[in-house]
């Protein structure tokens, strides 16, 4: 149990890392994309240039609320 | 499975696909070899900077005998690592499925080293010092006890194996997701041995730590590479959800990735400015 434990801890700090919400951030706007492509006809491209802008949000709160910790 | 609606159709989507019944290019980027080849150099030079700082402290303190078996373990199980997470991605994963997840754990990884960058730039988080790190790691080696098992200085042995092991992981995560998408695991595999030689051969010359190497710019340039092909293809992977499975396609196709790349950098430059502390008026 404590292995095991260890071993997902290791994965999460690896790819997760100190800020969670970049992770939690791309998922939801990647499952925002998801949704637009799944269930209506939107062009590739605007379906693109939506999610794209929805990451650099995500990055951006990201980075905002790193500054606003370490100031 | 996953199932989809078209047409009132149902369709439903395979998890398993030979990689034989794969179209052979997987990546859509015809200029990409620069781009694989930049990312996979920088970010396996970087990680080999820091892994080589804790072998060099390893060696130099407790001997060089239990730190190279140390580096030989970890060597041989990120090999073994690597062929098989290769070996599943992409025998088992479709086209469109494997850009997804490979595009969205390069991008969660790109944007970490991203932030991280942008903190460093702007002043609000410590630079990372090699110098520092090899009196630190000599520091604990030397305060180490003398354990030996195996007939290995312990200490050593493990060390430089999580060092070199946990160090390497970052360029074999890299060499993949790059690799996969690229439809080239050989030029991912070319970027990160011509990163990792460059900094053993100036290693070896210099035998102490390589303090002058720019690591933060490296890492800067790493991530915004990172982050700006995880958004090409994690985007495109969404075209896993259509009824055809097809990738998602980008205005312009190709050109995408350098309007990408630019609009990161813009933004990497702007926060980097507003985040800066400002210089305060002399009165």
């Amino acid at each position: 149990m404590r292995l095991a434990r260890g071993f997902a801890r290791f994965w999460w700090d690896f790819v997760v890392g100190d800020d969670w919400r970049i992770a939690a951030g791309v998922v939801v706007v990647l499952a925002g994309g998801a949704v637009l492509v799944a269930r209506t006809s939107v062009p590739d491209g605007v379906v693109a240039a939506v999610t794209a802008l929805g990451i650099v949000v995500v990055a951006i709160g990201s980075i905002a609320a790193a500054g606003r910790d370490n100031a | 499975m996953p199932q989809s609606k078209h047409n009132g159709e149902v369709v439903v989507k395979s998890f398993v696909f030979p990689a034989a019944d794969r179209q052979p290019n997987l990546c859509p980027v015809t200029g990409d070899a620069v781009g694989v080849v930049a990312a996979t150099t920088l970010a396996s030079g970087v990680e080999f900077v820091e892994a080589l700082t804790i072998v060099l402290a390893m060696g130099t303190t407790r001997g060089w005998r239990s730190t190279w078996a140390g580096v030989g373990a970890a060597l041989a199980a990120l090999a073994v690592i690597t062929a098989l997470a290769g070996y599943a991605l992409q025998s088992w994963f479709p086209e469109a499925l494997l850009q997804l997840v490979v595009g969205t754990l390069l991008l969660i990884f790109g944007l970490q080293w991203l932030r991280k960058a942008i903190l460093r730039s702007a002043g609000l988080k410590a630079l990372h010092d090699e110098d520092d790190a090899y009196r630190a790691e000599v520091a604990a080696a030397r305060a180490a006890g003398d354990e030996r098992r195996l007939g290995l200085d312990w200490f050593a042995f493990v060390v430089s194996f999580k060092g070199v092991f946990l160090e390497g992981l970052e360029i074999v995560f890299i060499v993949i997701t790059f690799g996969l998408n690229a439809d080239s695991i050989a030029l991912a595999s070319l970027g990160a041995a011509i990163g990792g030689a460059i900094v053993l051969a100036a290693g070896l010359a210099l035998h102490r730590p390589l303090a002058r190497v720019p690591e933060n710019t490296i890492k800067f340039a790493v991530g915004l590479l990172l982050t700006t092909f995880g958004t090409f293809w994690a985007v495109e992977g969404l075209g896993w959800f259509a009824p055809d499975d097809a990738s998602l396609g980008w205005p312009g196709g190709d050109l995408a990735l350098p309007v990408l790349l630019a609009l990161w950098c813009g933004l990497a430059f702007l926060t980097v400015r507003l985040l800066a502390p400002r210089e305060r008026e002399v009165a």
